[in-house]
């Protein structure tokens, strides 16, 4: 009765949605409001938006899920090859974003999938990939997120490629994730030249294995810590990686050089790290995908814990509906062209990387990344307005994120369908784009959003599942 | 086909603000293809690309320009835009960084709000919506007001189940009025502080108690509305229970009176049961057929009080009213105060039509605007299917005066009964619309030779920011006879139709 006793106790301070009038007529008293700026909610969503609030486990849900989101850990414990760490066999391949079969894959997409056939040895051009993929014969695609990692744009994972292994102790939470290979011409982005198949060659048979060693050596690396720091460093942790790389090369320096490697290998793999500001974002992306699942499969809870593309489809998870997707088809980012890259050169939107902004940063840390805001199209005050918008829609603060910007206020943490759905306020990713053509490699980056049906059906999901009131 | 590389040394820019240069420049008419970029090997590569040759010397401290137009004026155009895009470039844009976002949400105007904290919500949404809204509230610890009515019954229950689970209130749906503290809010009047405590399932019909409960000098603690349905079977008088509870913890308050429509069977033993325990007097007043009127339950609440009654006041019309007979029309603004005048008329009168009848036989079908009614009617303009889309007329009398128009032509009609209720929200100055419409109203039946009375209703008190004594003395000099009780004015209306009330 506490809350009812200073209702009649203390002078009302009140918050008011709807009509004006009754908010000027309250101010005419001298009353403290709050006023909501009230839009009806996504057409046709009433129904199930009564359902999924009226839903009595949703509090509860929603609570536990953003403490376990707030409370998962994120370790470097080893680098290994996928074969190792998932069982991977030749011709399984994982992918980026919600289920996806040859035929609807994107140029992107196909691009990876030809490399990594090239890099497996199951083909020897890229005509004869194709056609192997296309025949499909003891081929098997599946999302990353379906076996708990991540990865980058196509986020092509094949046996033999070479992937960082974290941990959460806290809720004992194993992801992954591939190395990353660098900016331009590269497999993640669809690229399968000669040139990108090398440079897996080595990573498989010289980063990876350096890696490994300096690692193990070392036990563990906190990557939640690194990411703490860098986005008070003006990184987001997707599109800019810069201060987070700098800082992983520094913890690992020290075992890099006692690996026992000889010290030309030592200076190919630091030169690597050093030399690929995205480097990092690899690690982000597994730590982002510790965290939210963490929070996965809490019956009731209304939590988003994947947002992911396929260069095709953008697919969501949700807490509450566990590992179904719920997608709609990918927009196209709009932003800033390499070159003479324009518009028209463009992928739809893919890649695993907004598990960034599904954690609280990316797109959701423009505030605190002014560095990064013109490389995606916009201005300062645009970020700033960006980030605090994000709150809207999220349910939860993360203090380990904190942006200084904003008075170091956690990240909007924990993006809840029923507030998307009720605003219209639909998650900010910043994002690289990906020549739509196969082969061609980045062609830009620049900012870009979810599809509204994503939400809209995972409510309907939610809705369907609530117990019908006694 | 045009092409131009320079090369300027030493000119640096990042490599952001070259490539939304590349963008502007990109969007030249004419212009094929553009690259303003410092010359790294990256960018030398994609140069190379687009079919140019750098100098050898070109090093990443070097600016090119690059540009592919289809002819010697877009290449022109470009070159310009390239140096004007790098101009401005070199400007700091001003940059603010700008206030945050208003909130959407309840929840966020609850999480963000600075200054005092929250203590109280206010939904007044569309009904499809206000579930969602208030159930938003309760997350975020505030009890609720939902001013908002067409929730369906359904969501009424879960809101209210929602709510005590959490030890928090919902007043409403369709909560006309609450006064909290001396606040009031939606349609409320401005009341004095005193003992008695209100639960409210009717809106107006809490606006007329108060009203005539401060008339006789005592003061209200705090008026909860609780819905009109609280006290069916469905719902079960769960707000009513939890603000009994309330008002029975509060010190201010002394005597707690229930305003409702008479309450389902079971649902009354249970409140009444749960009232007796409550250590504090608790009045029932409820409307209805063989119900005392509020201007009794008042009564009985200023008594209970302790206070003296003294019968509400009560203004001339400046013309003698005729009593010629004809039929009775009533104009309501608020529906309770519509349900008692037709009470207290069909009992002289015998049927009275209404959209809100008090059987179903005595429906009107048929428009309400302009249709001509049949015998002794009232309808009630603050029915959702009349504000559908147009303001309540306690805001805008403009939909009564113009079916005053329409029954100063009807020969049949002899009197007209208003309601006219003050209040914060209520419109500023009602006399100044509907003065002007008795006026004339009165004036065309004369016109065609006929008297038509006119009886208004008042709800208000002497600290509405309408000025009561203002508004009742102009509507008299209207030619209204004006009284502060409902139940008066409703008899006055009936016995000038021709009626024994």
């Amino acid at each position: 009765m506490s809350t009812l006793h200073d209702l009649i106790s203390t002078e009302p301070s009140v918050v008011t949605a709807g009509v004006e009038l009754f908010d000027d007529a309250l101010a005419a008293q001298a009353v403290a409001t709050h006023r909501v700026e009230w839009r009806p909610p996504l057409d046709g969503t009433d129904e199930d938006l009564a359902r999924v609030m009226g839903d009595e486990r949703r509090a509860a849900a929603n609570a536990r899920a953003i403490e376990r989101m707030l409370a998962a850990s994120a370790e470097l414990v080893d680098v290994r090859p996928a074969r190792e760490v998932l069982g991977l066999q030749p011709g399984e391949f994982l992918h980026a974003g919600p289920p996806l079969s040859w035929y609807r894959a994107s140029g992107p997409m196909r691009g990876a999938l030809i490399g990594a056939m090239l890099f497996e040895g199951l083909a020897d051009t890229p005509d004869d990939a194709e056609a192997k993929l296309a025949a499909g014969d003891g081929i098997a695609l599946q999302p990353c997120h379906d076996r708990g990692g991540v990865g980058p744009m196509a986020g092509l994972v094949s046996p033999s490629m070479w992937m960082f292994e974290l941990r959460d102790e806290t809720h004992g939470q194993t992801s992954w994730c591939t190395l990353n290979e660098g900016l331009g011409k590269v497999l993640r982005y669809g690229a399968y030249a000669p040139e990108v198949i090398d440079r897996l060659r080595w990573m498989g048979e010289v980063l990876g294995p350096v890696l490994q060693t300096a690692v193990r050596q070392r036990g563990s690396i906190d990557i939640k810590g690194i990411i703490s720091q860098m986005v008070q460093m003006g990184d987001e942790g997707h599109n800019r990686n810069r201060a987070g790389t700098l800082m992983f090369l520094r913890e690992l320096m020290p075992d890099l050089i006692d690996s026992g490697a000889p010290s030309s290998r030592v200076s190919e793999v630091a030169r690597f790290i050093g030399g690929n500001d995205h480097f990092f974002l690899n690690l982000v992306m597994p730590a982002g995908k510790l965290q939210s699942a963490a929070a996965s499969g809490i019956a009731g809870s209304s939590v988003v814990t994947v947002m992911a593309r396929n260069g095709t489809d953008f697919g969501i998870q949700v807490s509450g509906t566990g590992g179904q997707w719920f997608t709609g088809p990918a927009n196209t980012p709009d932003g800033l062209f390499l070159g003479s890259f324009g518009p028209d050169d463009a992928n739809p939107d893919i890649g695993d990387s907004t598990i960034c902004e599904t954690m609280g940063i990316g797109g959701f840390a423009m505030a605190s990344a002014p560095a990064i805001v013109r490389f995606v199209g916009g201005t300062v005050p645009d970020a700033l307005y960006t980030s605090q918008l994000m709150y809207e829609i999220t349910l939860g603060e993360n203090p380990a994120y904190a942006y200084p910007i904003l008075e170091f206020r956690g990240a909007p943490t924990g993006i809840d369908v029923t507030r998307v759905v009720r605003t219209g306020i639909l998650p900010q990713i910043n994002t690289g784009m990906a020549g739509k053509v196969a082969g061609t490699g980045q062609v830009g980056a620049g900012l870009v959003k979810p599809p509204v049906e994503c939400f809209t059906s995972a409510l309907s999901a939610l809705a369907a599942q609530s117990p019908l009131p006694s | 086909m045009t092409r131009h590389l320079d090369v300027r040394p030493g000119a640096y820019h990042d490599s952001v603000t070259l490539m939304q240069v590349s963008r502007t420049v990109n969007d030249e008419p004419g212009v094929n293809a553009a690259l303003v970029a410092m010359a790294t090997e990256l960018n030398l590569d994609l140069l190379a690309g687009m079919g140019f040759h750098a100098p050898e010397s070109a090093g990443p401290n070097d600016l090119l320009v690059a540009l592919d137009a289809a002819d010697d004026d877009a290449l022109s155009r470009a070159q310009a835009r390239v140096d004007a895009a790098l101009t401005e470039r070199a400007r700091p844009a001003a940059v603010s960084s700008g206030n945050g976002p208003a909130a959407h949400t309840i929840g966020t105007a609850a999480r963000n709000a600075s200054g005092t904290p929250p203590t109280v919500a206010f939904v007044s949404t569309p009904g499809t919506s206000a579930f969602v809204d208030a159930v938003d509230a309760l997350d975020h610890e505030l009890p609720v007001i939902v001013f908002s009515d067409n929730v369906p019954l359904e969501q009424e229950i879960r809101l209210k189940q929602l709510a005590s689970q959490r030890d928090l209130l919902v007043m409403g749906p369709d909560c006309g009025t609450a006064v909290i503290g001396g606040v009031g809010f939606g349609f409320a009047n401005v009341v004095r502080p005193g003992p008695v405590g209100l639960v409210a399932a009717s809106g107006t019909g809490a606006q007329h108690v108060m009203s005539l409960v401060d008339a006789a000098g005592v003061g209200i603690s705090h008026c909860l509305g609780v819905g009109g349905r609280d006290l069916s079977d469905a719902v079960g008088g769960i707000s009513t229970i939890t603000a009994l509870d309330m008002l029975a913890a509060d010190d201010t308050t002394e005597v707690i009176a229930v305003v409702s429509k008479p309450p389902d069977p079971e649902v009354a033993k249970r409140v009444r049961a749960h009232a007796d325990a409550l250590g504090k007097p608790v009045l029932f007043a409820l409307m209805g057929e063989d119900q005392p009127d509020l201007t009794m339950a008042a009564r009985s609440v200023v008594e209970a009080a302790g206070a003296e009654w003294t019968e509400p006041g009560s203004w001339t019309p400046s013309a003698p009213e005729t009593g010629t007979g004809g039929y009775l029309r009533g104009l309501f603004a608020g529906g309770t105060l519509c349900d008692e005048a037709m009470v207290i008329a069909s009992s002289a009168l015998g049927p009275i039509r209404s959209n809100i009848p008090l059987r179903p036989e005595w429906a009107i079908d048929g428009d309400l605007h302009t249709g001509r009614l049949d015998g002794h009617a009232m309808i009630d303009f603050g029915d959702d299917e009349l504000t559908r889309g147009r303001p309540h007329p306690m805001i805008d009398g403009s939909l009564r005066a113009e079916r005053m128009v329409v029954e100063a032509a009807d020969p049949a009609c002899g009197v007209i009964l208003l309601d006219v209720i003050l209040g914060h929200a209520a419109h500023p100055d009602p006399a100044s619309e509907l003065a002007p419409a008795i006026i004339d109203a009165r004036n065309r039946a004369r016109a065609d030779g006929r008297q038509l009375d006119v009886v208004v209703s008042l709800t208000g008190t002497s600290d509405d920011p309408q000025d009561l004594n203002g508004q009742g003395s102009r509507l008299a000099e209207a030619g209204a006879s004006v009284y502060l009780s409902n139940a008066a004015a409703a008899r006055a209306a009936v016995e000038l139709a021709g009626g024994q009330p």
